[in-house]
């Protein structure tokens, strides 16, 4: 059955990459075990990772297993980054990562080795809103605020990559993002106007 | 932006709007608390049967793992004895699956053991190694089958007036048969629990819920504790539609591992877990009878319901209520049955009962228009009361004739096909569809404390929550009105059950109760203030307070402008650091009573359908409100959009589907459940009668979170059959139903 939305390539794309993700999270130390059904138990694998985070370098020492989101979130306090699937399918976990517009929840913590991360706390500047986080706040392009740091973060890379040229193309990029409370009108809205004024963001 | 004598006293946007944007707002699995274990919730392979067995020995020789906790070693908990006898007077029985406690499955993803760990990861591997053996046993979750089963019915609950089926005898009717597919609210925000034994009998959480004071009741009578001794935190909700109304596994889940491994305990759903375990909208049957008269007078409506519950639960809602009362009838009859199914028990979702019961009403008073060959606005026209045909009390406003007015215009009805399927523009098939959304209005019992600072500061609080409506927002703003002060010098305190006690937010009740209670705190300070006033300021003595207002942060006579004092300084000249006062404001009043209160919505959407395909696609929708006034029409028009996008969803794709050989939910994801997202949403107008409906409160506003959804459903299929011709009754509509032959499974 195939439901009256018009597109759906996102979709499948989106079915295919969470299974593949998935057995990727899984540890091959463990894969290995459960296939002969029998634990040996082991130290959790500690590994050493360097990032940088909201411009600021870390040298951690972390569970192998752990996501880049659950790193950020748990570990490291930056609960602005939100979990809504771990599937990579509603966008909440959106940040950037050397610049580029990922999901977190997709994305093991160890294969992002001295790589530079951006989150919804790294783009105000102390209490000085970011363009973006101000022009939703003005059409209230938001209700619960759940969603809302991952739409912001669509948002900008939306406009810095050069597709906020209509509204189609803000609604096309963006659909990777979902809103539960419905505050889509207002978060193209948003966006739009900050396309339109030009600043660089 | 709001004014007065130049003073700004609100601006246009969210109170709470910067936190939310720069991720500083905190929800419930965001907080952390030191020594804090992580708790992951196994889930049942069966539909139904018995745990033979657990194993829990792999996934306890696993790394970090501090317990695997089920029913052969879960503490015992009071309020999980089903003898009242044995049970203490203190602890009150936990509704529903009384989770980690027996042996017995009742639904397919039934939580059977909670593995906790020193870490999310460590716990998330180890669930995979707790083996379970079961029993089975036959069960039922096909809804389709088995209500054709009388036997399987419950009676819920009949209703009569005049004479029964009268439709049948009228110059034309239409009776037709409506299914909708169990929906799931499926907010953003994971349910979350964190659970802090602080003592023996004492225990903080923070929660997912929609209301601080309710999951607070439900957590002191399950473990028979004292309701001062739980502290239930909610400041942010992402969202919740309804399935925040009640408490979940969550959180006795998270109460006993914290207790028993003496250690605070964050439990998170995922989000397959999200489908199954915090309930959803119920499926439903009906059967819709109406007939009208040649001029279109309704002669008589018939409505008949069916909707599943679980087997351990009845829920029912207000699925056949709007029939009673939306329009004038003399002759109705209705009739409503649950069905047990094996499956978790429902919950209210956005627009109870209605959103479902609007669908078959509203999509039949179509049917009939064309019948009749009248527009369905006129027939709505035709039969519209300003007095509640039930219980005979007028509404305490009804303004949908303006909502008509406005909707017809701004969506150009002119341009609506009298001939189904005979309109084309752009290669697409263009259809107009309207229909009506009821509510009802609530006014609750609720206390706000406020306080003001001599630094001129004002503080309000209430143990309500805000799960995104603006709640803060509005709460804030009717204070700022009734001080007459700057919205910058107050601040609106919820979620925290240790705050006064408010109510749940849900069933659009929320500005109506707390904000009655926010605006009697303003006018009891103010009474206060110029009391004071009166008694410590040369300037007022001898002054009766009738003469004085509090406006502008000053206590000002009102003959003499130049008789004012600022309030920081005459908070000082009393030698007062602040005023604290808590007040409680009730329900509705004898005078309030005489009058049926409802909040109104009428939709009109203009729609495409590909010739080609059967795809859909949604042009244009206008939306609107009649609910009394409107304290913050930005949230309040974000609340409406919201509806729209819901609307759009139940219409044209969410559906949960089951594998009915094994019980097991199938889609149980974003990526097999849609969703609407970013380009499903057409441009979309909101209007509001904006009128103050005092019949129901001092403040005059009603609530508009359920209308703005409800009738949105019927409007899209109305359209889509103005624009093909054909009627579907079955949601969502797909290419399928509308003799298209799907291009590809999903």
């Amino acid at each position: 059955m195939k439901p009256c939305f018009q597109e759906d390539g996102r979709r499948s794309f989106l079915k295919k990459s969470t299974a593949l993700v998935a057995m990727y999270l899984t540890p091959s130390v463990f894969v290995k075990a459960f296939a002969v059904d029998t634990i040996v138990p082991m130290p959790i694998p500690k590994e050493k990772l360097t990032i940088t985070i909201n411009g600021k370098k870390l040298n951690l020492e972390i569970d192998a297993r752990t996501t880049l989101l659950n790193l950020l979130r748990e570990e490291l306090a930056f609960t602005g980054t939100k979990k809504g699937c771990e599937m990579g399918q509603c966008g909440a976990c959106t940040i950037h990562i050397n610049g580029k517009r990922t999901k977190s929840c997709m994305q093991l913590a160890l294969t992002h080795q001295n790589n530079k991360i951006t989150t919804i706390e790294g783009l105000s500047e102390g209490e000085k809103l970011h363009p973006m986080q101000a022009a939703f706040i003005k059409h209230d392009a938001f209700q619960c605020g759940y969603c809302t740091s991952g739409q912001i973060m669509s948002a900008v890379t939306c406009v810095r990559e050069g597709n906020a040229k209509s509204r189609a193309s803000i609604q096309a990029y963006m659909d990777t993002n979902i809103c539960r409370c419905g505050a889509y009108q207002n978060i193209v809205d948003a966006i739009a106007e900050v396309a339109k004024t030009g600043v660089k963001i | 932006m709001k004014s007065n004598n130049n003073t700004i006293f609100w601006e246009d946007e969210r109170v709470d709007g910067a936190d939310k944007v720069n991720g500083k707002a905190k929800y419930a699995a965001e907080h952390s608390l030191p020594n804090m274990a992580y708790a992951v919730f196994v889930t049942s392979s069966i539909a139904k049967g018995t745990i033979k067995n657990i194993d829990t020995s792999k996934a306890l020789a696993m790394p970090g793992v501090l317990d695997v906790i089920y029913y052969a070693n879960c503490p015992s908990v009071l309020g999980y004895i089903s003898n009242a006898a044995e049970r203490p007077k203190n602890a009150m029985e936990w509704r529903g699956h009384k989770v980690l406690h027996d042996n017995k499955v009742r639904f397919f993803g039934q939580p059977i053991a909670l593995v906790v760990a020193d870490s999310f990861e460590s716990a998330n591997a180890a669930i995979r190694f707790v083996k379970a053996e079961y029993a089975s046993e036959s069960f039922e979750t096909n809804f389709d089958k088995a209500r054709l089963d009388t036997k399987n019915l419950k009676i819920n609950s009949n209703y009569k007036r005049g004479t029964e089926k009268k439709f049948k005898e009228a110059f034309a009717f239409v009776e037709s048969e409506f299914n909708i597919p169990i929906e799931v609210h499926n907010a953003m925000e994971l349910f979350a629990t964190i659970a802090h034994w602080e003592g023996e009998d004492k225990v903080t959480l923070y929660d997912k819920t929609q209301g601080p004071k309710s999951t607070q009741f439900t957590v002191s009578r399950t473990f028979g504790i004292p309701d001062k001794n739980v502290r239930v935190i909610a400041e942010n909700v992402g969202g919740a539609f309804g399935s925040g109304l009640r408490s979940w596994a969550n959180v006795p889940a998270a109460c006993i591992a914290a207790k028993k491994l003496n250690r605070p305990v964050k439990l998170v759903l995922t989000r397959p877990q999200m489908f199954s375990l915090v309930g959803y909208r119920p499926q439903s049957w009906q059967k819709l009878g109406i007939g009208a008269d040649a001029a279109g007078n309704f002669v008589g409506i018939s409505h008949e319901a069916i909707t599943n519950t679980s087997r351990y639960e009845d829920f029912r809602e207000g699925i056949v209520d709007a029939s009673k009362f939306l329009y004038a009838c003399e002759n109705v009859d209705t009739k409503y049955n649950l069905l047990p199914l094996d499956l978790s028990t429902p919950v209210w979702m956005r627009g109870p009962g209605e959103a479902s019961g609007c669908f078959a009403l509203e999509s039949a008073i179509d049917e009939l228009s064309y019948k009749l060959k009248m527009d369905p606005i006129e027939l709505r026209l035709k039969n519209y009361t300003t007095i509640n045909p039930e219980n005979k009390l007028p509404f305490s406003d009804i303004n949908l004739k303006d909502c008509y007015a406005y909707g017809k215009n701004k969506i150009g009805w002119k341009n609506r096909p009298t001939v189904p399927g005979s309109l084309k523009e752009n290669g697409m098939l263009i259809g107009y569809g309207m229909a009506v959304g009821i509510f009802g209005a609530g006014k609750g019992s609720a206390s706000v404390r406020i306080v003001l600072s001599n630094d001129g500061k004002l503080l309000l609080e209430c143990g309500v929550s805000d799960m995104g409506p603006g709640t803060t927002t509005a709460m804030t703003i009717l204070a700022s009105e009734a001080m007459q002060m700057p919205i910058q010098k107050i601040k609106f305190k919820l979620g925290d059950s240790d705050l006064p006690p408010g109510p749940s937010q849900g069933g659009s009740g929320t500005t109506s109760t707390v904000g009655s209670a926010v605006d009697l705190a303003c006018k009891t300070l103010q009474q206060k203030l110029k009391e004071i006033a009166i008694k410590s300021a040369p300037l007022f003595a001898g002054m009766n307070a009738e003469v004085l207002e509090v406006k502008n942060e000053m206590v000002i006579s009102k003959s003499d402008a130049n008789i004012k004092m600022a309030i920081v300084d005459l908070l000082k000249l009393a030698n007062q650091d602040k005023i604290d006062l808590t007040i409680t404001s009730n329900g509705k009043t004898a005078a309030q009573l005489k009058f049926t209160s409802n909040s109104f919505s009428a939709h009109f959407v203009k729609l495409g359908v590909n010739p080609k395909d059967g795809t859909i696609k949604i042009l244009q929708v206008v939306t609107t409100g009649d609910a009394g006034k409107i304290i913050s029409p930005k949230t309040a028009r974000s609340q409406m959009l919201g509806g729209v996008v819901g609307g759009i969803g139940m219409a044209l794709s969410e559906k949960l589907e089951i594998d009915h050989k094994t019980g097991q939910i199938i889609n149980a994801s974003f990526g097999g459940y849609h969703v609407p997202l970013h380009s499903h949403i057409p441009p979309t107008d909101v209007w509001f009668v904006n009128k103050p409906d005092h019949n129901i409160n001092d403040i005059g506003a009603k609530g508009i979170g359920e209308i703005a959804l409800i009738g949105l459903a019927a409007a899209i299929t109305n359209a889509v059959y103005n624009a093909t011709g054909k009627r579907v009754r079955d949601l969502p509509i797909t290419p399928e139903k509308l003799g298209f032959k799907s291009k590809q499974s999903l």
